[in-house]
């Protein structure tokens, strides 16, 4: 139970690790390493069956994506229109959702293993193309992925006849610029055409229909392809015995904030619960300074909050959903009772506001009014009917019913998730969401920050 | 649609349609068509949905979210983009509950959050749909207190475009129109978020032929076109639809005017010809009806200037001179040349004037820069059947520059793949990028790389695969048209069934010749017109809105004619270089002024509309033609414009359906295309071998230029790019000299020394230079008489 | 110079040769303008639009929808504080105070020397180890006020030069697809079923 040095973040435990065990190598990213360790074998075994026999592995293996909507991956490839070639393959490695941390570890600490479940993909779903997609601020994911691939092409596992088969593929190694919305898949796609991350409308721009360049297209997470080799090697068995049925194998989960032992962990997939990760001794250790626990977000930024209340949910996404929030990203973040609702907040609206693309009024205009009315909260500006107005703009941006937990304290029911959405993507409410949340748990500490007056100054200056 | 179900009482009951969609809109069951998006189907039910970013010639993006709306596709009502979403069976469709209600509210608060709220001084004030919205379905008032989004007020983004970024709702309208419909994609989005802003490359401005389409379909008043800003507000202006008679394509415009000024053209959607769009010299050139330089009144030659005189003298003079040559040479010996630029009607009194009254079969409407009128006698496309052909062969000048929204056309055929075109050029045309094969010969070659082509299977199996149309015009304006005739007439022999779009310029042209400003037997050309009266045997010129000087493209011959001692009578509305040298000038009423109808080049018989009196006392040209009839002695029976187009439907057998009541109730007008007859045979002429050392001359128009509407319209005068010359930058090198530097051309006429450009589009060996271009005349070095022109370049 | 080198000129034509659809390649070559004058020029957008096919304007808004391309000279060294939640829960906004003391300078602004450019930036893949920052896009983990300090002195004093290059540059070692190894491209105007699922059919 170390954190390796040269895993920034990541601690290891007793546990299955189907995506991060190389990582307490320190030259886990070398091709070297990589075959000294059982590399490369998912696609030898891969390549020895037919690709559909390939496809119903993943299919049986119910791999669920780790990007954040947690759909299978194997449904997913076969969604694409039959005999509609070429399709390309996507890999979403641009990883920025507040809180999230794992996919560049995975990218950093075990780039052959991406690259192998790449070419599995490949391999299964008649894939013609590979583009490995990494967020541009990335460096040293970009140098890892690079060099991995300079090797794997050296070494015939990537490119022309691979192997000696009939299987060829290329992997091009792409890099964004910076700009969150991209890891959305269609604004992915976009990105990966030389253009603005803007998401395009779904429907009709389904990947799986019309994707890259308008052919169909698979965009699969860093960490959704980093299973593959295990499952080719280990079998379907091996690897649904860990989990439970809707939720089988491990997930990479960050826990950041405010407890003893912040983290990335390989957790086992649908059966530990957020009391386990936030408490547990060989994962967070409890809240730091011996503090309350007064919230945590249970699936990346976008997330509606939870409260202790919620603690015994098990890592479900299905349990989760219908108890106000999703699962999302793998990122836990933990506030004890020292932090300021408000600000933490703001933090998160400003977040989105900043990241929107702009092609949606409601998000791009909702989004940075709700961070004003914010910050004008935080800054003492703001005056008593900036509640409601928080509320009437986000109802503009969610109409209807916004997801929420439980809280007996409070007397509210779960609103399950998701939410009525008047923008094309989730930014936009995403922008909403902590607001929402803050709002709903913990109006009172709004109320204190604002000083009685019932109007403002006509403009507030910045 | 009701009409037919009521005529047609038909026993049992007709097969269900395939494409029939079942929904129900606000509870009321509406049948729609397959893939039809949910927002038109509720508009063809009656339920306008408000939006913002969809147009309907515009693949639909989504952005604004003004139109969302519930669809309940069986799983309970879901927000549905309706600009996005096709009907499905049984949907029902809700545009009004509390939920659209509530987002329609909301989408509007926050669009006029950073909205300047201007409209008082704003052009669109008054036909803003933003501002319709915020009455119709907004909140009320703001609470947006925090300071706005602020940007430098209206930037130029262009020559005739002004952009406010402030009222910018960033519909993605004008920049999708750039890039998706003119394929100019010089105004993007730039940065993000709550910064986005539509904006140029720093310093390089929209440079586009369309950029006035971009004003016309922005949904707000973020862009304004610098001819009409703060000319007049929406409800001071009274309309009137009408056709553009800048080229021949006939698009469909509405004319606006306010005091007797016309300030403002706008294009209508139309199926057949523009789908709304017009090009900037259309939708601009309107400036020039306005010009204070137009003529007045008539006026007669005294020494050195003219004298205003009245109509009655004026006339007579012209009679006068027209007996006179006719006393002095026979009725051939006057020559009628021009009337392109008039409406039908003008044309056809003019015809009659010349043929039946005058005698003469010395009539013609071109001016040595088109084809052969027989090319109007093949099997004709119309401009729909030429978009949507399987292949579109191009053998005629760059469109872009002279059929502007039939390049609009024709791209949009390539670039949504419902066709392939193959061109046969000298130099690279605005199209060769859409083209799926552009084969770049020297002039001189052309029929033999149409020859070769054909050998090639892929083309041959193209071509094989029928419904094939050929857009046929004269690409080169230094040489005859001989050989392009061949090489097309080479393509109709391998594509038997192919029609044939002929890609003539001047705005009337085709019906001017279809109604006869064409030869009578023993007629001759313009060219030979002109040297018979050089040569003296022609004695007087009828010039119908031409300006030989500039515009014909052979100065020599031109010259020569109009200072034998010729006499002229020019009908014009501007006292042109040529109208100048006239002896009598009659005023004529410009576009706007006269009512009429128009032959655009697929045939299409459409009207144009009198929007405005008629500058001074000018006059319609079939009204001139008749009186001067008179003078002559011969009443041709005209007594108005309809009598005219009921004449016209009366002798000319392609015109027989087309008459004023006809006409009325024809909303994209009526064709009107001769029967096809086979009478163009290949001249099986070669040029003569190219010395090598010499280079093919190929001269050709642009969009601007110095003919007299543009340079009488402000805004567009300054456009013209000016004279130069442009090489193969091999040719270049071997030249030696460098791009931007000078060089000398020599051709059988004369010598220039220009500007020279390197330009890979051009086959090596061949010149090119833009006809008619402020900074030196080209039309001294050519004559248009050869198969092909050649030239000497050299340093200086 | 501030169009691309000839040698980056071939680079950026490798890099073209990995997209079917050419376009593709704008946000590389963009940042490989950035690697070459550590900032985007002009004169290397319009050069992009000529290699990509596409105009100045569409390379202008799509590199300026993206925060890590910068169109004037910036620092040597581009100091990135992260102030997103994570960062922010464990002391992000006291990181960046400090930052904007020690170098006089807000964020967006550059040092006198040229040096360094402070910037508060959104979350950065490092969540559990906050306060992070980036310095030319290479990480530092849980950054007390004396770190900070002593990364500023380091980079001062060239002690990192060995790890962190200047602005511009991201990855020192590029990919590089051998042609006889490389599959090629696959273009999406030619409907061919890939050789090994024909054998599966
Ligand atoms: C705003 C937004 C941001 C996203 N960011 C990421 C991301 O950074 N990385 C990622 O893998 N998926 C991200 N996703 C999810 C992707 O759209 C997509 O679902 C995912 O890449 C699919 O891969 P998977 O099926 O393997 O999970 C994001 C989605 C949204 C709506
Ligand atoms: S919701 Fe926001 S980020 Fe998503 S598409 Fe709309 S404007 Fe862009
Ligand atoms: S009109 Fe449908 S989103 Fe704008």
């Amino acid at each position: 139970m170390t954190t390796y040095p040269w895993a920034a973040g990541y601690v290891a435990g007793d546990r299955p690790q189907i995506v991060t065990s190389r990582f307490h190598y320190e030259d886990s990213y070398t091709l070297e390493r990589y075959l000294a360790s059982g590399g490369y074998e998912g696609l030898k075994a891969a390549l020895a069956k037919a690709a559909p026999a390939v496809h119903e592995d993943v299919k049986g293996a119910t791999v669920l994506g780790r990007g954040g909507a947690g759909f299978p991956a194997g449904t997913k490839w076969g969604l694409t229109p039959a005999g509609k070639y070429p399709r390309y393959l996507v890999v979403n490695g641009d990883e920025s959702e507040p809180g999230t941390y794992k996919d560049r570890l995975l990218m950093e600490r075990d780039p052959h293993q991406l690259i192998e479940g790449c070419l599995i993909a490949c391999y299964a779903a008649g894939l013609s193309q590979c583009f490995l997609y990494i967020r541009g601020e990335m460096a040293l994911a970009h140098e890892r992925v690079g060099r991995a691939l300079n090797e794997a092409y050296a070494a015939g596992y990537v490119g022309k006849n691979i192997l000696g088969t009939k299987f060829s593929v290329d992997i091009a190694l792409h890099w964004g610029a910076g700009a969150y919305v991209v890891g959305e898949e269609t604004a992915l796609i976009e990105s990966l055409e030389g253009k603005r991350g803007e998401p395009r409308l779904k429907p009709p721009y389904f990947p799986a229909a019309i994707g890259l360049y308008g052919q169909p297209t698979i965009v699969n997470n860093v960490e959704t392809l980093s299973n593959l080799p295990w499952l080719l090697c280990n079998g379907v068995e091996a690897y649904t015995a860990i989990g439970t049925q809707t939720s089988p194998g491990t997930r990479m989960v960050a826990v950041s904030g405010h407890v003893k032992r912040p983290g990335v962990y390989e957790i086992i997939n649908g059966t530990t619960t957020f009391r386990d990760l936030l408490y547990g001794d060989e994962f967070c250790q409890g809240i730091r300074n011996g503090n309350e626990l007064k919230a945590f977000v249970p699936g990346g930024g976008s997330a509606p909050w939870f409260t202790p209340e919620q603690l015994d949910l098990p890592f479900e996404g299905r349990l989760v959903g219908a108890a106000g929030s999703m699962l999302g990203s793998g990122a836990i973040m933990v506030m004890d009772s020292t932090t300021d609702i408000p600000k933490a907040a703001l933090s998160l609206t400003r977040f989105y506001a900043h990241e929107s693309c702009g092609q949606c009024t409601p998000c791009r205009e909702g989004g940075t009014w709700l961070e004003r009315i914010l910050s004008r909260i935080c800054d003492g500006h703001g005056t008593s009917s900036d509640l409601d107005l928080l509320i009437e703009v986000g109802t503009s941006i969610c109409p209807g019913d916004f997801p929420h937990a439980s809280s007996t304290k409070l007397g509210l029911e779960a609103t399950p998730f998701p939410y009525k959405m008047t923008t094309i993507c989730f930014v936009g409410p995403s922008a909403y969401a902590p607001v929402h949340s803050a709002l709903t748990l913990f109006r009172e500490e709004f109320e204190a920050k604002i000083v009685k007056r019932t109007s403002i100054p006509v403009t507030v200056g910045h | 649609m009701t009409d037919t179900a009521s005529t047609a009482e038909q026993p049992e009951a007709p097969a269900p349609d395939p494409n029939a969609v079942q929904v129900t809109i606000n509870g009321v069951a509406h049948t729609a068509r397959k893939g039809q998006l949910v927002i038109e189907a509720a508009a063809e039910a009656g339920e306008y949905i408000p939006r913002f970013c969809y147009h309907e010639r515009m693949a639909p993006v989504g952005k604004c979210r003004m139109c969302l709306v519930e669809a309940d596709s069986g799983r309970g009502p879901a927000v549905t983009v309706s600009c996005m979403v096709q009907v499905a069976p049984d949907m029902k469709i809700n545009t009004e509950s509390p939920t659209v209600k509530r987002m329609q509210e909301g989408v509007l608060e926050l669009l006029l959050a950073n909205h300047p709220l201007d409209c008082p001084v704003c052009d669109k004030g008054g036909e803003c749909p933003l501002q319709d919205q915020a009455f119709s379905h907004g909140p009320g008032e703001s609470r947006f207190v925090e300071e706005k989004r602020h940007y430098e007020k209206p930037i130029p983004i262009s020559e005739l475009v002004f952009l406010d970024r402030e009222r910018c709702i960033l519909c993605d309208r004008c920049t999708r129109f750039a890039s998706e419909v003119a394929g100019d994609p010089l105004i993007h989005f730039t940065s993000r978020g709550n910064n986005t802003q539509v904006n140029t490359f720093p310093d390089e401005p929209f440079a586009s032929y369309f950029s006035g389409n971009t004003v016309q379909i922005c949904p707000v008043g973020a862009l304004t076109a610098k001819p009409y800003r703060f000319k007049a507000r929406p409800w001071d202006l009274d309309q009137t639809e009408s056709t553009c008679t800048s080229c021949a394509v006939g698009c469909r415009t509405v004319v606006q005017s306010s005091r007797d000024e016309v300030l403002r053209y706008q294009g209508v959607d139309n199926d057949a010809v523009n789908w709304g769009w017009l090009c900037d010299k259309g939708r601009f050139g309107f400036e020039a009806t306005n010009s204070e330089s137009r003529l007045q009144g008539p006026a007669i030659r005294s020494g050195d200037g003219f004298t205003s005189v009245g109509w009655n003298d004026a006339l007579d003079q012209a009679a006068t001179l027209i007996k006179a040559a006719v006393a002095a040479g026979g009725a051939s010996a006057v020559g009628v040349i021009g009337g392109a630029r008039g409406t039908n009607e003008d044309a056809y009194a003019w015809a009659r004037l010349a043929h039946d009254v005058i005698g003469t079969p010395n009539v013609y409407a071109h001016l040595a820069d088109a084809l052969r009128s027989e090319i109007l006698e093949m099997p004709r496309a119309t401009i729909n059947e030429a978009a949507s052909a399987t292949t579109i062969v191009l053998l005629a000048p760059d469109l872009k520059e002279e059929l502007p929204v039939l390049y609009l056309r024709l791209r949009d055929a390539a670039e949504k793949k419902r066709s392939r075109i193959i061109e046969f050029t000298a130099r690279k045309s605005g199209l060769s990028k859409y083209a799926w094969k552009s084969i770049v010969s020297r002039p001189g070659d052309e029929v033999e790389a149409v020859r070769q082509a054909l050998t090639e299977p892929e083309i041959a199996a193209q071509i094989a695969k029928g419904d094939v149309v050929v857009v046929a015009g004269k690409a080169n304006l230094a040489a005859l048209g001989t050989l392009q005739t061949d090489a097309i007439l080479k393509v109709l022999e391998a594509a038997p069934g192919a029609k044939v779009l002929p890609a003539y310029r001047r705005g009337n042209i085709v019906g001017a010749v279809q109604l006869g400003m064409n030869p009578g037997p023993g007629g001759n050309s313009t060219a030979k017109i002109l040297a018979d009266a050089a040569a003296g045997t022609v004695k007087c010129l009828v010039l119908l809105g031409v300006d030989l000087v500039s515009d014909f493209p052979d100065a020599q011959t031109v010259e020569r004619a109009l200072s034998s001692g010729v006499s002229i009578i020019a009908v014009d509305t501007f006292l042109s270089p040529t109208a100048q040298r006239a002896n009598v000038v009659l005023a004529a009423a410009a576009a706007g002024e006269k009512n009429g109808t128009v032959t655009n080049i697929e045939g299409r018989v459409q009207t144009v509309a009198q929007k405005i009196n008629v500058a001074g006392t000018s006059r319609p040209d079939w009204m001139i033609a008749t009186e001067l009839a008179a003078r002559l002695g011969k009443d041709l029976g005209f007594t108005s414009v309809d009598s005219v187009t009921e004449a016209i439907a009366a002798s000319v057998p392609a015109y027989a359906d087309i008459t004023p009541t006809a006409l009325k109730s024809a909303r994209d007008g009526l064709l009107a295309v001769p029967t096809p007859s086979a009478s163009l045979q290949p001249s099986g002429q070669q040029a003569e071998p190219a010395n090598g050392y010499d280079y093919r001359l190929i001269v050709s128009r642009e969009l601007y230029d110095l003919g007299i509407n543009n340079q009488m319209s402000p805004s567009l005068a300054g456009l013209a790019r000016g004279l130069r010359l442009h090489m193969h930058p091999s040719d270049l090198e071997r030249v030696g000299v460098a791009d931007g530097a000078s060089v000398r051309i020599t051709t059988e006429r004369g010598a220039k020394v220009v500007t020279v450009h390197g330009d890979a589009g051009l086959a090596r060996w061949t010149v090119w230079m833009p006809f008619n271009q402020p900074g030196g005349s080209v039309n001294d070095l050519i004559s248009a008489s050869g198969l092909v022109a050649d030239a000497r370049i050299e340093t200086v | 110079m501030s169009r691309l080198n000839a040698a980056n000129l071939e680079i950026a034509r490798e890099i073209m040769s990995r997209y079917p659809v050419v376009r593709s390649a704008t946000i590389p070559l963009l940042h490989l303008s950035q690697e070459q004058n550590g900032y985007v020029t002009r004169e290397a957008m319009q050069q992009i639009a000529e290699l990509v096919e596409s105009t100045a304007a569409e390379v202008y808004g799509t590199a300026s929808f993206y925060e890590m391309f910068k169109f004037e000279p910036i620092g040597k060294y581009c100091v990135n504080i992260c102030r997103s939640i994570s960062c922010h829960l464990v002391g992000g906004d006291d990181l960046v105070e400090h930052a904007e003391h020690v170098l006089g300078i807000k964020p967006g602004g550059t040092t006198a020397d040229g040096l360094f450019t402070l910037e508060a930036v959104e979350c950065m893949a490092a969540c559990t180890e906050g306060p992070t920052l980036q310095v030319n896009y290479r990480h530092r983990f849980r950054v007390t006020h004396q770190d900070f300090d002593q990364l500023i002195d380091d980079l001062r004093a060239g002690r990192l030069d060995a790890e962190i290059p200047p602005h511009g540059t991201l990855a020192r070692e590029r990919q590089h697809i051998p042609a006889d190894k490389a599959a090629g491209n696959v273009s999406p105007d030619t409907p061919i079923t890939p050789a090994w699922m024909e054998a599966a059919q």
